[in-house]
């Protein structure tokens, strides 16, 4: 063998060597590349087939079966909208995340201003107990709430209104921390400005403040439809029957007693509801905050969600 | 500003939703805890301290020592969660560090499908499972066929072939599966901070990948790995929904599914009660250190 072929061959060993560079910025990183697109499928494959199965032509949820939507409405007993009681969990759900939206959003919105601006004795505080319920464990909440309910405050009891309160109690520390960082991007001088010229503390809230806060309005009033529909602790412990089941306490509860593809039917709406709300959240938020600078919305919904699970 | 006031009275309604249902709510288990049962078994608070009976705190320390009855699921959930923790980690590291640094033009999309599980319904991730670690789904045929099952089982880590039959190894995987998004997201937001020149600097200086990253980028992305490590953990102490949907064994059991059984089931919620406030004690810890590194961003963003 000739000493250039030797050469060659090493310099081809060199360039075909795998680098597995974590610190070189400038290469490749075929390892990371190949590692992140298999974590992607293994995290999104397995609910793409449970999504699948719901429109089996067959019974099992395990092994595909043809195409049809008769788990959806198609079957007139033991389709999503045959069935009342995967209808009512549907129903249900969509309910109590309607509620939740709406309370606590400006609950939440008044309760970042507040916190922003409020520097007295006693902030502290105030500012742990508005964060504490995100990294609460839901158990001890729900735990907490359970005995509040059925002991000092059983004259309001278990049912839909204390599964309310429960949402609106875990999804206001998520709109405080979307609007105060919405605060803090807008600043203070805008505000100063429209004092400064007069305007009383009211009306630099209401025409000033307000419509600046918009988009985190509306961030806030879908992400809060999205953590209500997909929570299940707190609707399990604060549920008293039948008639306030939700959609994930209904799959929890026929997860593993025989279920038909029905029950994937169902996880699938409620898929699809907070899906569409969450791209209604970021059309909004696009639109409300264009021309702006800053990391793009889809990083700034993103980074909301960093709460306990659920 | 000579209305500092109003302020206080923006955040009051808020304020006092959270003291009634978040600030009482946790006194109200503390009450039932440091209470007593009527005839019924059905709870009675002791609202005020000096009434307090210690009786069941006492019997649910004793029950979560060694040689106590709970102690086995003490030790078990402490394995679990160190288990599922450290494998979060070892996923969510590369990538979110790819996600974060080398992602060019793919990163819009990337971010995008890293957080699509977050806003998935977690119990519809588990029912996923159940679909698939059936005994004739296709996780179980895929998972035979590449021979893992018989793997695992040679060393002892899996008992038979069945996945949702009772095996600590599943439940483990499935709380992996279910938390790894929310270790994902602060390495991501730690990682994405550190200045690419510093990297460069390092390299420029003679420091080899290796030795750059474990230098370098591993001690700046500490903060966010702690964050990650608390934040998964949280949730998994009080978890026992995953547990009951992929496994349903007592032998798998964690600390959760005994407060839940306490609380849910039976007639000694005082004893469950006393077990919370035990289990948020231990987390106390944990909750406020994540808080204080929540606060800390906010803070770096207003400066």
């Amino acid at each position: 063998m000739s000493t250039a072929s030797v050469e060659k061959a090493a310099e081809l060993r060199q360039s075909k060597r795998p680098r597995f560079s974590l610190g070189n910025p400038w290469s490749k990183p075929r390892f990371l590349v190949g590692f992140t697109w298999i974590y992607v499928l293994w995290s999104l494959l397995p609910v793409l087939l449970a999504i699948r199965f719901a429109f089996n032509e067959g019974r099992s949820r395990t092994a595909l079966q043809g195409w049809s939507t008769k788990w959806f409405f198609g079957d007139s007993n033991f389709s999503v909208f045959g069935d009342p009681t995967l209808q009512d969990a549907l129903t249900h759900s969509l309910v109590l995340a309607g509620i939740a939206m709406l309370i606590a959003t400006p609950l939440g919105i008044m309760l970042a201003i507040g916190l922003q601006r409020w520097r007295g004795r006693g902030s502290g505080p105030a500012n742990v107990v508005a964060l504490l319920p995100l990294v609460t464990p839901e158990l001890v909440f729900a735990v907490g709430l359970f005995l509040l309910f059925t002991t000092v405050l059983a004259s309001i009891g278990l049912g839909t209104t204390a599964q309310a309160i429960g949402h609106v109690t875990f999804s206001m520390s998520f709109v405080v921390v979307i609007v105060r960082g919405r605060l803090v991007t807008i600043g203070p001088d805008v505000e100063e400005a429209a004092a400064d010229l007069g305007a009383p503390p009211l009306a630099v809230i209401w025409r000033v403040l307000l419509p600046l806060l918009a988009p985190a309005i509306a961030a806030s009033l879908l992400i809060v439809f999205a953590l209500s529909i997909d929570d299940f602790v707190v609707s399990q412990y604060l549920a008293s029957g039948s008639d306030t089941t939700t959609v994930p306490m209904r799959i929890y509860a026929q997860a593993r007693a025989a279920p038909t593809p029905a029950l994937n039917a169902l996880a699938t709406l409620m898929l699809a509801f907070t899906l569409i709300a969450l791209g209604l959240a970021y059309v909004v938020f696009r639109f409300l905050s264009r021309g702006e600078k800053g990391g793009s919305a889809i990083e700034q919904i993103a980074s909301i969600d960093s709460g306990g699970g659920r | 500003m000579t209305n500092r006031r109003i302020w206080g009275f923006f955040a009051a309604p808020g304020m006092g939703w959270l003291l009634v249902f978040f600030v009482v709510a946790f006194y109200a288990v503390v009450s039932v805890g440091f209470g007593n049962v009527n005839t019924l078994y059905q709870p009675i608070p002791y609202w005020n301290p000096l009434d307090w009976n210690f009786g069941y705190m006492i019997e649910a320390i004793q029950s979560v020592l060694p040689g106590g009855q709970t102690w086995p699921v003490v030790v078990r959930t402490a394995i679990y969660i160190g288990a599922a923790i450290t494998l979060s980690l070892l996923i969510g590291y590369p990538v979110a560090y790819y996600a974060s640094r080398h992602a060019g033009r793919w990163r819009g999309l990337v971010v995008v499908l890293l957080i699509l599980p977050f806003w998935i319904s977690y119990i519809m991730r588990m029912y996923a499972w159940t679909n698939l670690l059936a005994p004739d789904g296709y996780g179980s045929k895929l998972l035979s066929a590449l021979s893992i099952d018989s793997l695992l089982s040679s060393v002892g880590l899996l008992d038979g072939t069945d996945w949702l039959g009772g095996q600590g190894i599943t439940v483990i995987l499935a709380l992996v599966y279910g938390y790894v998004p929310f270790m994902i997201l602060p390495l991501f937001a730690s990682l994405d901070r550190i200045d690419q020149r510093v990297i460069e600097a390092a390299r420029d200086l003679g420091a080899p990948p290796e030795s750059a990253f474990r230098r370098v980028i591993l001690p700046l992305s500490k903060p966010g790995i702690l964050a990650g490590l608390v934040l998964v953990a949280l949730p998994m102490a009080g978890d026992y929904y995953t547990q009951t949907l992929m496994s349903a064994s007592p032998a798998t059991s964690m600390i959760g599914n005994t407060i839940n059984d306490y609380i849910q089931g039976g007639p000694e919620k005082p004893l469950g009660a006393a077990m919370t406030m035990l289990l948020s004690a231990v987390l106390l810890m944990f909750m406020l250190y994540y808080l204080r590194t929540l606060r800390r961003e906010q803070g770096e963003v207003a400066a």
